[in-house]
Formats: C-alpha cells, structure tokens, sequence
C-alpha cells in the first residue's frame, strides 16, 4: 500500500473535524386546482370538499383525486361548519415558541359531510373535558383578516350539541 | 442464467411545459397513468408492481413521492417502491424484480416540476457537500466546463454544437409533447449572445414541467398487451466518480461500459433517444456510443427540446419503445443520463420480434 502522508508544512496542522455549509432553496408552492379552489373558498368562509366518484368518500381539503381508487375527485361537497372530534392529543410541550399557552389541545375533526378529518386546535373548553364524539364549531378570523388558508379559522369550540354516536366517526377513531 | 423476455408495451407523457402552474404533481399525473394503463388495456388491478423516479428537491417537499402515490390509488395494498434517480433507474429496478419472476405486469412513472424552485441551484445539491456543494457551482456552469474542455481538446466545435440544437428542433415538429420545436439556422443560434460560455441558450436544456409514465410486461403478458412488444435485450448502469477533476469530461467512459454489457454493438441500431441536457453531451455520447451517421438520433427532439428532469431518461426509454411498437425501427438503443456533466449513464437495448 502506498503511504499517504501529509506534506511537511502541514505536519501538526488542527485537522479539521468538522465543516458547516449553510444551504437555502427557494420555492414557489404550486397548491393544484383542486386545492386552490378549497381556499379560494375559506376566503368566502366555506368549506368544500370533493367526492370520489368510485367509492363516494368526500375528502376535505381536497387534493384532486382519491387515494384509495387513483381517480380524479371532480364533485364538490359543501361541509358544516360544525364537526365531530375523532381523535385529539392535548400538548404539554411548548414547541410552537410561545404561540401557545400550553397545555393545548389540537384534534382531528370530521367535519360535517366528510369523511377524512383536518386537524385544528380546539379551544374555549378545559383541555380535560375534550374527548372523541364532541361536537365543535369553527371559530373564524374577523371578515377583514381571512385569507386563502386554514389560519382564517382561530380555532374550534364545542357547539353545545349532544355528543356524536360512535358509528358516525368510527372508520376515522 | 436464462433472462425473462420483458418488454416496455406502453408509455404516456405530458404536453411539457415551462411551468403547470395550476397542477401540483398528482394532478398533472393522473391522466398520463390513465393513459398507459389504457394504452396498455388493462386496470391497476394487473398490475403487480409499481416503482416510480423523482426527487424531493424538486417540490421542495420531504417525501412529496409519496403523496404523490395518490394518483395511482394505492389500495388494496400494493407492492411499491421509488428511485431518487431519473424514471429510467426506476425500469431498471422493476426489470430486476421481474427477472425475479413474481412480477409479470411493472407500472414504473417519473415526474418533475422544475418550475416551482430554481432548478439550476437545486442541482448543485447533487454535488459532494465538502468541495463543491458549498461553492453552489450550477449545472449550467459544469456543462459549460465540460463544454469548454471538449472544445479546447477539439473534440467538437461549437458548430457541432449548433447543429444539435438545430437538428433536434427539427425532429421535434413532429413531436406534440415538445416544449421547443422549429426550424432554426445554425447561423441565427451561433450570432446569439453567449449564455454560460462557451454555451449559448441553445445549448442547453429548457426548463420543463412533465411527467412520463411506462407499463412493462413479461413473457407471455407482454404479447397479450401489446401487439409489438419493445423487447429489453440489454439494460446496464455504470457510474463515474464523483469528483469532476477525476474524470475526462471530455469523454463518457461510463457510457461505452454500459454499451458494452448491454449488447449495442451486436447489431446496428435504427433509433437512438439519448438523453443530453446539452448539445456537447449528445455529441460525447454519440461517440462514446460509436453509433453510426444513418442511425436516427433523437426523433423525438431529445431532452433539448423537453427536460422534465427525473422523466427526460424514461421518456427516452418511452420514445425509443413508441418506434419499435409502431414498426418504424427493429432495434433501437435508450439513453438516460444523471449526475452533474454525465456522471451516470444507462442503456438500454430494445428490440422488436
């Protein structure tokens, strides 16, 4: 084997353990049509979202097709404002900077219509009291601040309305 | 050991474009997916298998491909896999697991929006992080060494280099898939303003939005889908060393390996598809391929006329297989290129019965 050995000038130099190369890339995020027509709706305080038209599962926000059958997703379906939590997770650990007073509560909420969840915070409940099957509302962004996305809507409350029966949420629990 | 007979028997491709603003990636792939299932006649159902090529880079997003299994529809549960390579690597994992014999039908498809990032700054990613990531050298300017080192070596002019441009707009009339077509005077290219020099625009690739999409089958499956199957008689990979001052760039070393274990030599080709990002590239790998001047090279224009990078290979695996169907060529010869100043080359031989 041939020796490699340093030149003599860098004989005793610090090696070097370890570099730091710092990398930036920019991009201008295409949503699609199926989304892009989703938040155009937020901005009107809807909510849409698409059937598939093999197994009739409406997704919410829509991406264009299903990811079950592998076709386009053309049929819109207004949902409710209101929906049923099927799943939550009540946060303990500040890792929203300090968005959040914690501890915080964000759940999957099916919302009335669909048959996929979104995820959103819930708030003006005790985080003890959420559970799976309660009714929450959509809590919107004052008229003059809502925008092509999810953040126009601050949060979800409770409704008020009796819980949901499990077979509602079951295929999302 | 005796090989499967596997052959490309359908293939579908975007009209490219400089950007598909209004599509994100499934959109833009559902229709083509349609379309080679279709042209192939069959459902998802037959198909055993399905390998796709991309980058993550492209979107901007981590795991984008897997979203992006959305437009096939991956239920029931299906055997699947991915490739951050070019769609042409994606066929040749598929044809491995063919020859492995449980796999008789492969879906294998390749997309790449360029326009959302900038593509140039994107590819330099692929460099070694210690010595050249961090300077953010572009794939334009490495091709413009390549290109400088093979002038200086009087490997070709930049005549040659005009002429390429010119040819493959012409070719690319007859293509509808085609972002760029035309004819063009090579006086009028080479009175243009250098770009990168020694490159003129012309030289290079343009920026694309696309997606490709093949179904392979084999053996006996692969006569009932299609009525002239585009036989694989030859598919190998070699790869250079990483960094650029380890290689001749004036040569592709790596391309006339894999020539030579994929049989391109026993017999005259009819079409070559030769995936070059840049007019010097076809240039190098027309020679690295030995390949003679009645040989149709890039009928279809080639990837200066449309570069969906990660796509561009298959396509070229797509467009080389669309002669053999139609019986324009017995023979022909597919080329993808990855990696900075052709670092990694593939081939492919495809032959008709």
């Amino acid at each position: 084997m041939t020796d490699i050995s340093l030149p003599e000038r860098l004989r005793g130099a610090e090696p070097v353990r370890s570099i730091r190369t710092f990398a930036r890339l920019e991009y201008a995020y295409t949503p699609g049509r199926a989304a892009s027509r989703f938040l155009n709706q937020v901005t009107n305080k809807r909510l849409v979202g698409q059937r598939c038209p093999v197994c009739e599962k409406v997704y919410v926000p829509p991406r264009g097709s299903c990811p079950t059958d592998g076709v386009p997703t053309e049929d819109e379906v207004e949902l409710g404002q209101s929906g049923t939590i099927v799943s939550f997770c009540v946060v303990n650990v500040p890792f929203m900077a300090n968005l959040m007073e914690i501890p915080y509560v964000g759940a999957l909420i099916q919302l009335d219509g669909a048959d996929i969840p979104i995820m959103h915070l819930i708030q003006e409940v005790p985080y003890d009291q959420v559970h799976m099957g309660m009714r929450v509302e959509a809590v919107w962004l004052p008229d003059d601040e809502i925008g092509p996305t999810l953040e126009s809507i601050v949060h979800f409350r409770p409704n008020g309305e009796p819980d949901a029966p499990y077979e509602s949420y079951k295929d999302n629990a | 050991m005796k090989m499967r007979d596997v052959a490309i028997v359908s293939f579908a491709q975007t009209h490219h474009e400089r950007a598909t603003r209004e599509l994100n990636e499934v959109e833009m792939l559902m229709p083509i997916l349609s379309e080679a299932l279709a042209g192939a006649g069959i459902g998802k159902d037959r198909v055993d298998f399905v390998c796709s090529g991309s980058s993550d880079y492209l979107a901007g997003q981590p795991f984008s491909f897997v979203v992006t299994l959305d437009a096939f529809g991956p239920w029931p549960p299906i055997s699947e896999s991915h490739v951050d390579m070019d769609g042409a690597w994606a066929v040749y994992e598929a044809w491995v697991k063919m020859q492995l014999g449980k796999v008789d039908v492969a879906l294998i498809y390749a997309y790449g929006k360029s326009s959302p990032g900038d593509i140039r700054r994107v590819l330099s990613r692929q460099l070694d992080p210690y010595y050249l990531g961090p300077l953010w050298v572009d794939s334009v300017a490495l091709a413009a060494l390549q290109a400088r080192a093979g002038l200086d070596a009087g490997a070709f002019s930049v005549e040659d280099m005009a002429r390429v441009a010119a040819a493959s707009r012409h070719n690319a009339m007859s293509n509808p898939y085609a972002q760029l077509s035309g004819e063009v005077d090579v006086a009028d290219l080479l009175a243009e303003a250098d770009f990168v020099a020694p490159l003129h625009k012309h030289d290079c690739a343009p920026v694309t939005d696309g997606a490709a999409v093949v179904v392979l089958a084999a053996g006996g499956a692969a006569r009932e889908l299609c009525d002239r199957p585009a036989w694989i008689r030859g598919i190998d990979h070699r790869i250079e060393p990483h960094a650029l001052g380890a290689r001749d760039l004036t040569t592709s070393v790596s391309t006339r390996l894999a020539a030579e274990h994929a049989g391109l030599g026993a017999k005259p080709v009819d079409v070559a598809e030769l995936h070059a990002p840049f007019t010097h590239q076809e240039l190098i790998l027309r020679r690295a391929l030995g390949l003679d001047e009645d040989v149709s090279v890039n009928p279809s224009g080639g990837a200066l006329c449309a570069n969906p990078v990660m796509a561009a290979g298959l396509i070229r695996m797509g467009e080389a297989a669309r002669r053999i169907s139609s019986g324009k060529a017995d023979r022909a010869v597919a080329h993808a290129t990855s990696g900075p100043c052709l670092q990694q080359n593939l081939l492919c031989v495809l032959e008709g019965d």
